[in-house]
């Protein structure tokens, strides 16, 4: 943004003092998130830079934290660092149990709403679909009604006994079993609450579609399947998966509903650092913070790639 | 002419072609909806429904009623008013006595304690004896428990006597009755609801202008830089968007301790002394500025979106007709800005009314926000009506703000990123 020549020296200087203030809002912005980094590797149980940190003096600086994020929970954390305690690591360590939790809830709460919420998409965009408004108004719901509200209702929900579990102790029979305090009962509150943002993604992908390929295909003897899958789904594949990671984000951010309806055995991340925050704030959560922005840079970085091609593939951007 | 409206165009097999149209349509429309079925059945059966449950706890309670039988009874046959006599005694005492077998009294003392503070104990203790009681019955509880003599508990065990009850909006409304059934403002010390919504939605206001404020300068100078530049420094926007919330709120709690960096920074900058640091956290200021912060992304986006399709020569046109820079701006540029400015700020003030764990980790005793009470009562007083009371109300100002957000924006032209 450049200014123009005829720029008078008020609003030289008017647009200098503006600039200032937007390089202030954009270090609001992002500074937070950078200032964790360094603290994680404080020597110190503090949460600033102390004098040694200032003067870059190595011994301010430690891993300390993040060795105790390794070892928190384990049974045998002073032993040498051998198979053994790899192996404790794995089974005991409490920050393994939740970031094991969190992948697997995630994964399998993307899947459900990335394949329904892709479905329901390719239905939405259709010209003759009716309701639209009314139901894309209810698919979308999950992301606008509070979360205190929608995990109250879930908590509600899931701790009513109506879940038919067939039981094979002591012969095969049926019993009534509720979802809360079970995987199950999480990954579909999750799925329900990343539903809006793959919901939101995939339309957005498909509106800017060519319908005319899809006949296009047809008019070449595709049939109906496989113009889908050889001329829709590639194009709309990027838009998908940013709607993917969108949900998986979503679920692995979560802490309210695994709040109200997990149990002790479905610990997530963030339920982990609510504890810790809650209870007794230490540098580890620094670390745990560290480790989870770096996460979300990897994830930037691949959505703005899947973005990027899929512009290019529609050839919108000009490269 | 009259010859060729009259006569019905047809197919090729000889159907009417308004027909045939009809029909292929309505399989279109089918098979467009068996795509969206499974997913709408999948939100109503597991999101939809559930809250509709939990509201209807808000209007419907029968701890009370179900555990007193003979009372409910009582009270249907004997209208307002009525003298509390011998047989409504009578009636407590069967009930009482059941409860006593049932384990039940705390139950239905805690539905009646609600209205009334402090008779919770009373169906407790009273009970204690309850299968001893011999008529006269009156004589015999009011020798246990002086308080059955109160009438406001009778008031107050008849509108509980039905399991449809409006009295939990009531309560989320700082209301009660009195001892006549006339609805009055709550004591001075106890009415907290109202002055809880106010504050949730004086605070999102604030936190919506504030956004608006910071979001304005970036997304216009995101949106007036050439691509490469913007897209470098759309990753500054990006990467807060993408970074967990739980992450954020603790950075904030590390910047704004006592003894964190702002504090620090601000004695080393000699503008506060030491033995004076500022209490930036666990008050209003905490929650101001962490959610400010987290939703910043969300006023940006929508405004950058707008932003970039305002074609610059509008501005140039209205400088070269001699408006000055600020006129120019004002009457040309941030007209065209208000669906950013409307979509940016319904959608933050939207998210901020629903807040529930920034509020919960950096706001303090006077942080709190609606959401923050609603848990409160789901998970320590265990009061569920009035949290489904208070919940129905938040859902209510919020879903009225949603179809705004529906007229103005429409839903569909929701963009994430």
């Amino acid at each position: 943004m450049a200014l123009p020549v005829y720029a008078s020296p008020l609003e030289r200087l008017w647009h200098y003092t503006y600039l200032v203030i937007c390089a202030l809002i954009l270090l609001f912005l992002i500074a937070p998130i950078i200032i964790v980094i360094p603290l994680s590797f404080n020597a110190e149980p503090y949460f600033t830079f102390t004098e040694k940190m200032l003067h870059f003096d190595p011994s301010g600086y430690s891993m300390r934290w993040y060795d105790k994020l390794v070892t928190f929970g384990m049974q045998n954390p002073e032993a040498e660092r051998g198979a053994a305690f790899w192996w404790d690591f794995w089974h005991n360590a409490t920050w393994m149990q939740v970031t094991k939790n969190s992948i697997i809830i995630g994964v399998c709460a993307t899947l459900l709403s990335a394949g329904l919420g892709t479905v329901a998409a390719l239905g939405l965009t259709r010209p003759e679909m009716p309701f639209r408004k009314q139901i894309t108004a209810v698919l979308i719901s999950p992301m606008i009604v509070p979360i205190i509200i929608s995990a109250t209702g879930m908590f509600f929900f899931y701790s009513g006994q109506w879940l038919p579990i067939i039981s094979l102790s002591g012969g095969v029979h049926m019993e009534w079993g509720r979802l809360a305090g079970t995987y199950a009962g999480i990954i579909l509150a999750h799925a329900a609450l990343g539903i809006p943002f793959v919901i939101i993604t995939v339309t957005a992908t498909l509106s800017g579609f060519d319908q005319s390929l899809v006949r296009a295909a047809a008019s070449l003897g595709a049939n109906p399947r496989t113009a889908f899958f050889r001329v829709v789904m590639p194009l709309i594949l990027p838009g998908v998966v940013s709607g993917g990671l969108f949900a998986f984000v979503t679920s692995f951010d979560e802490v309210v509903a695994v709040l109200f309806i997990a149990n002790h055995d479905q610990q997530t991340i963030p339920r982990q650092m609510w504890n810790g925050i809650r209870e007794q704030i230490s540098p580890a959560i620094l670390a745990v913070a560290t480790i989870l922005v770096v996460i979300s840079i990897a994830l930037l970085a691949t959505v703005e790639l899947l973005r990027r091609r899929s512009e290019r593939l529609r050839g919108l951007s000009p490269r | 002419m009259t010859d060729a409206t009259s006569q019905m165009i047809t197919t090729a097999d000889g159907k009417p072609l308004k027909a045939a149209l009809a029909a292929s349509l309505a399989v279109r429309r089918r098979r467009a909806f068996l795509l969206v079925a499974p997913l709408f059945l999948f939100i109503l059966i597991s999101f939809i429904v559930p809250i509709g449950q939990m509201l209807f706890q808000s209007f419907y309670n029968d701890t009370f009623s179900k555990n007193a039988p003979a009372l409910v009874e009582w009270f249907s046959t004997h209208p307002e008013g009525s003298e509390i006599d011998e047989s409504a005694y009578a009636a407590l005492a069967a009930d009482l006595a059941q409860m006593k077998k049932d384990r039940t009294a705390g139950e239905a003392g805690t539905r009646i304690n609600y209205d009334v503070s402090g008779t919770r104990s009373l169906f407790t203790s009273t009970a204690r004896g309850a299968d001893k009681f011999k008529p006269p019955f009156k004589e015999a509880i009011l020798q246990v428990e002086k308080k059955w003599d109160n009438p406001n508990v009778w008031r107050a065990m008849r509108s509980a006597s039905s399991p449809f009850t409006l009295d939990f909006y009531l309560a989320a409304n700082d209301l009660t009755r009195d001892e006549s059934g006339k609805i009055v403002p709550v004591a001075e010390g106890q009415a907290i609801y109202k002055k809880l919504m106010g504050r949730t939605l004086m605070l999102s206001l604030e936190i919506t202008a504030l956004c608006l404020l910071l979001g304005f300068p970036i997304a216009f100078l995101l949106s007036s830089l050439p691509m490469r530049k913007a897209m470098l420094l759309m990753i500054l926007v990006l990467l807060p968007f993408w970074t967990s919330l739980l992450v954020r709120t603790t950075a904030w709690m590390v910047l704004l301790q006592s003894q964190g960096v702002v504090n620090d920074l601000l004695v080393w900058l000699g503008l506060v002394r030491d033995d004076h640091r500022i209490q930036m956290m666990y008050n209003e200021t905490g929650t101001i500025v962490a959610m400010t912060h987290i939703l910043l992304p969300f006023t940006i986006l929508p405004l950058y979106s707008v932003m970039k399709t305002i074609p610059p020569s509008y501005v140039r046109a209205a400088r070269s007709l001699g408006a000055t820079s600020w006129t120019a701006f004002r009457r040309v540029y941030l007209p065209q800005t208000l669906p950013g400015i409307g979509a940016g700020g319904l959608l933050v003030f939207i998210l901020a009314m629903g807040y529930y764990i920034t509020p919960a980790l950096v706001g303090g005793a006077d942080g709190q926000m609606i959401s923050n009470m609603i848990a409160m009562h789901m998970q320590k007083t265990l009061n569920w009506s009035l949290a489904a009371a208070l919940a129905a109300e938040l859902l209510a100002i919020v879903l009225i703000f949603f179809w705004i957000y529906d007229k103005l924006v429409g839903i569909d032209k929701m963009k994430l990123g």
